[in-house]
């Protein structure tokens, strides 16, 4: 029953690609929506929000990512919606990316000084323009390159969405392997392939790092 | 009632307090259309903590403030109405650093719908010919001295066409060579009529333009009086003391 590892290996290990890619842009850009909820949140002058925001964080990086993707993955169950596991795999790492997100982000809110808000807030402008044309741009510069670093995580994170099933790139070499029981080729494969994706975008946020600091040396 | 009629400052009982700590105690102070006063005292006697109530940068939690005669405690809409009626110069500029000189200038008209692009960018320049720097409008921030840059947050408070300018201690971080042109620029001020509350040690500003100096410890206001009276006869020994100290 097991065969060569051939060429149609290949292709279907690197056809599955896109599902990594997908699931790791969903992921992102949901978490971008929900992490600028939660960072605003958590640095609002609003107590409740800050301690609600607080409890949300705590939970998602308290927890391991394997089991928040079983949970929404039975979850889905539970609410009798069928088995889905690119849903239940995009709102478990949509939830984990806000969780972190939102944390970099309150973090390079935070880092710009209090006196930008204060001069902005005497000029008489609201908090939506506050934050919109004062805090945020200030903010993005600081967060870029942990944002970078974090989609980096994150895509590497996707890998974990192959135990509950979902055919990404670790799912497709799971499968070939089992019909070829050529770990090493496989495996070596698919790695290579995450290192290809992932490490172009840690040498940029190496390199947008060393930017920011050249920025406030200035 | 005419707004020139009313005081532009009404402090009523105005107590503040951080945490346990009474950072103002209960503070009774009016200033007149047009007034200029200087406010001293030693660090941590309050005085940023008394001028930035009247924007509400910090709020009080006794006491009543009437800003050109709008109840700035009453809260709601007469929050920002206060501010827009009030330019504040802060000791760190607190310049936004993203935008050029002018952006600096014409953000507040813009998003608060005081003026269309084109009028904002002309009073910009205006203000910064008035400060004395319009061949800056197109740098940023840090590529200006440290006069330059208080000079344009002066400029960019007046864009708002503030009736009242507080400073507070606008000259503090400053290189010695550059205290004078920001002293100049608030003189001119002062010459316009600008009714303005300063923080400052310059004793010699206090005794150009003050119509009345103000002297603070541990939250309360000591003495106060014409700058003649204030420093050429000062009632209180504690006054005796701190003028002693800082000439
Ligand atoms: N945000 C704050 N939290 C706690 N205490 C503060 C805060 N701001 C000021 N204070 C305290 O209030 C007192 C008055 O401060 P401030 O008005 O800044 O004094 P001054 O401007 O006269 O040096 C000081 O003792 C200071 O430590
Ligand atoms: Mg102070």
């Amino acid at each position: 029953m097991i065969r060569q590892f051939g060429p149609s290996d290949i292709l279907f290990i690197i056809e599955a690609v896109r599902w990594t890619l997908l699931l790791s842009a969903i992921a992102f850009i949901g978490g971008a929506i929900g992490g600028l909820f939660v960072a605003l949140a958590r640095s609002s002058g609003s107590k409740a929000l800050r301690r609600i925001s607080a409890g949300f964080i705590r939970i998602f990086q308290g927890t391991p990512l394997l089991m928040q993707l079983f949970l929404f993955y039975f979850g889905l169950t539970v609410l009798n919606l069928p088995i889905n596991p690119l849903l239940a795999a995009a709102i478990a790492l949509t939830f984990h990316a806000s969780a972190y997100l939102g944390e970099i982000w309150r973090g390079s809110i935070e880092a710009v000084p209090s006196g930008q808000t204060e001069a902005a807030t005497a000029l008489s402008l609201s908090y939506r323009d506050r934050m919109q044309h004062v805090v945020l741009p200030q903010a993005a510069r600081i967060a870029v390159a942990p944002t970078v670093g974090f989609l980096v995580q994150l895509i590497k994170g996707t890998s974990l969405t192959s135990i509950i099933g979902f055919t990404e790139l670790t799912r497709a070499g799971q499968i070939v392997n089992n019909a070829t029981f050529d770990p090493f080729v496989v495996f070596g494969l698919v790695a290579a392939i995450y290192f290809i994706i992932c490490w172009p975008l840690s040498l940029y946020a190496r390199r947008l790092e060393g930017r920011m600091r050249l920025a406030f040396t200035r | 009632m005419t707004q020139a009629q009313q005081p532009a400052v009404e402090m009523r009982g105005v107590t503040k307090f951080f945490g346990a700590f009474q950072a103002l105690k209960s503070i009774d102070l009016t200033v007149e259309q047009g007034e200029r006063i200087v406010v001293c005292g030693p660090s941590g006697s309050g005085k940023s903590t008394l001028i930035r109530t009247l924007n509400q940068l910090e709020e009080i939690q006794d006491g009543k403030i009437t800003v050109d005669g709008i109840e700035l405690t009453a809260g709601g809409e007469n929050v920002a109405k206060v501010r827009r009626d009030v330019g504040m110069v802060f000791q760190q500029f607190n310049l936004f650093p993203h935008l050029t000189v002018l952006q600096n200038c014409t953000l507040a008209p813009l998003k608060t719908g005081r003026a269309d692009k084109a009028t904002a960018e002309a009073t910009a320049r205006k203000y910064l010919e008035r400060v004395k720097i319009p061949e800056q409008a197109d740098k940023f921030p840090a590529q200006l001295s440290g006069g330059q840059q208080q000079r344009v947050a002066i400029a960019r408070a007046l864009c708002m066409e503030p009736r009242i300018m507080l400073f507070d201690e606008p000259t503090s971080a400053l290189d010695p060579e550059m205290v004078k042109e920001v002293l100049d620029t608030m003189i001119d001020l002062a010459r316009e009529g600008m009714t303005m509350l300063c923080v400052t040690h310059e004793m010699d500003f206090a005794r150009a333009v003050a119509d009345r100096v103000i002297f603070m410890e541990q939250g309360a206001i000591i003495e106060e009086g014409p700058p003649a009276e204030f420093f050429g006869n000062p009632k209180s020994e504690r006054l005796r003391n701190f003028l002693g100290q800082i000439s």
